[in-house]
């Protein structure tokens, strides 16, 4: 059974003359415990995707279906607890003034959980702090350690799918590698399903099964990660991304292919 | 290497806050010709305070002490706030990271331009608007007319930092600083923004430092490598001959970034050594 089905999402925004159609027939299927990567350009549409998964965006049309449940257009609590989101930038996705135990527990709050003390110890656990980070603020903290805490927030109820908007985009490679290390670990250890957003193809195949390329508010091209690193994809767009992010062979002398 | 445009010689610079000293730089030395030299480093390595005090616009709680911090014949030291501004912009430049915080949001890309030119050469504003017509055709933009009278937030990223490099070119500087000029760009834009840059430095004889945390990007784009840990130059290297490089650093550097149809189960993270920074 697919974890996360997507059929025929389509989605705009304004009307009349106006209307922009932002996504087209978006078809996604992901399976339980896959990581399925989205990658394209930005204004591709990626984390539109995403976001009508989390139910920011509520005005789409076509069938979403999340573990065998078909999803409303109204965000419900359930839907929070199969499904939760990281964000690309930890600087942004933290309450400035709301200390990390505070942070935690509103989620536990929200969905009457018990147990908040030993959650929370419990979850900072498996993200690789340890509770001497309860009392402190987000700015007492680095990137990496902000990431984990956002990442902690996500799983600290207990969802079956992670969605992932640009994790490491805002981080440095050393820390980048520290956090794609703990998602692999997490997803192996809690049998995780991820949909990933990222516009870094080393990224994806590093951690994704497989791929979809989007363009335009269109899937061109899906892909599975082991192809796509052998150079088996067939979509002209796909190659030219490869190209572009072939960063040990890349000569920066072609600009005629892809001008504006 | 040719005449040196930029000579450093032990650049330490410290920010002193509640009687606290913070020593941001350590004994940084480097000199640059025409060049294309990159600064390399994680966050917080001190690589964009090097090249902010180049300009010198640190706030007033920093202290830049150097044996030399040489401009042609300028010792930019001693240099006055109205030589400073005479080379700033006009024979300094500096290419921000965002373009979308780095534009006045309220003005016309193409004024802005002109702003540029007519700060530094005494012109009429329509020539200063010529000027900048030619230059936004220059940095590879269809249909100049057009977006000169666009306002930032109705051009992309891309456009956005083509029209930032236009403006940091038309007062013809003899050094551009790019303090991580395509790291809020997507992999496709950034090429063709690297590539441009590259062809009108090289146009124009101009030295370039290039700050960046990418090193992958720099090895292909640069001649030269400065490695920056905690403040300290560990590694000063031939771009072509990163892949020996031998300080632990650099090579942690190098190895941390999955790439494509990557095998390694775990990525390895840096082991930082306390001893780094007393070599």
């Amino acid at each position: 059974m697919n974890m996360i089905n997507i059929e025929g999402l389509n989605l705009s925004f304004g009307s009349g003359s106006n209307e922009s159609k932002i996504l087209h027939d978006v078809n996604i299927q992901v399976k339980a415990g896959e990581s399925f990567g989205l990658v394209g350009e930005s204004g591709s549409g990626k984390t539109t995707v995403l976001r009508c998964l989390a139910g920011q965006y509520h005005h789409w049309s076509g069938q979403l279906s999340v573990n065998g449940n078909s999803l409303q257009h109204k965000l419900d609590k359930k839907r929070c607890i199969d499904m939760q989101m990281v964000f690309q930038d930890p600087y942004g996705s933290l309450h400035p003034r709301h200390s990390i135990e505070t942070a935690l527990a509103e989620p536990l709050k929200i969905h009457k959980m018990d147990n908040k003390d030993q959650r929370i110890s419990s979850i900072l656990k498996k993200v690789g702090l340890d509770d001497s980070f309860r009392y402190r603020s987000p700015h007492q903290l680095s990137g990496g350690q902000r990431q984990r805490v956002a990442i902690a927030r996500a799983l600290i109820l207990e969802p079956q799918i992670l969605l992932l908007d640009e994790p490491t985009s805002a981080l440095d490679v050393s820390v980048q590698a520290e956090i794609l290390n703990l998602l692999k670990e997490l997803k192996e250890k809690e049998g995780l399903t991820y949909l990933m957003v990222t516009h870094d193809l080393g990224v994806v195949t590093y951690l994704c099964d497989r791929v979809a390329v989007m363009q335009n508010g269109h899937i061109v091209e899906t892909i599975s990660s082991s192809n796509l690193a052998n150079h088996g994809a067939s979509e002209p767009y796909t190659k030219m991304l490869l190209d572009c992010c072939y960063h040990t062979e890349a000569r920066l002398n072609d600009t005629t292919s892809f001008a504006n | 290497m040719q005449n040196t445009k930029l000579e450093v010689k032990n650049l330490q610079i410290s920010f002193s806050h509640e009687g606290n000293q913070v020593n941001a730089v350590r004994d940084v030395s480097f000199s640059l010709g025409q060049e294309k030299l990159a600064i390399v480093g994680e966050s917080g390595s001190g690589k964009s305070t090097v090249g902010r005090s180049l300009l010198k616009l640190h706030p007033k709680n920093a202290t830049v002490e150097a044996e030399k911090l040489l401009f042609g014949d300028i010792d930019l030291l001693k240099a006055s706030e109205k030589t400073m501004r005479d080379i700033r912009g006009r024979r300094i430049s500096m290419i921000m990271q965002d373009p979308k915080y780095s534009l006045n949001p309220v003005m016309k890309v193409g004024d802005q331009i002109a702003e540029a030119y007519l700060a530094h050469y005494k012109v009429s504003k329509k020539i200063a608007q010529e000027k900048a017509l030619v230059m936004l055709e220059k940095v590879q933009i269809r249909d100049p007319k057009r977006v000169y009278s666009l306002y930032p937030h109705e051009v992309s990223g891309g456009m956005g930092q083509r029209v930032m490099i236009a403006m940091m070119l038309i007062p013809e500087p003899e050094i551009i600083i790019a303090d991580e000029p395509t790291s809020a760009l997507d992999v496709s834009v950034q090429r063709q923004v690297l590539n441009l840059l590259d062809e009108l430095i090289n146009e124009s004889n101009i030295g370039l430092i290039f700050i960046s945390h990418d090193l992958d990007l720099v090895r292909n784009y640069c001649d030269r490598v400065l490695v920056m840990y905690a403040g300290r130059v560990v590694e000063s290297i031939k771009a072509s001959e990163l892949e020996n490089a031998h300080h632990p650093y650099t090579q942690g550097l190098l190895k941390a970034p999955p790439r494509i149809g990557d095998i390694r189960h775990r990525l390895p993270t840096l082991e930082r050594d306390p001893s780094w920074l007393y070599n």
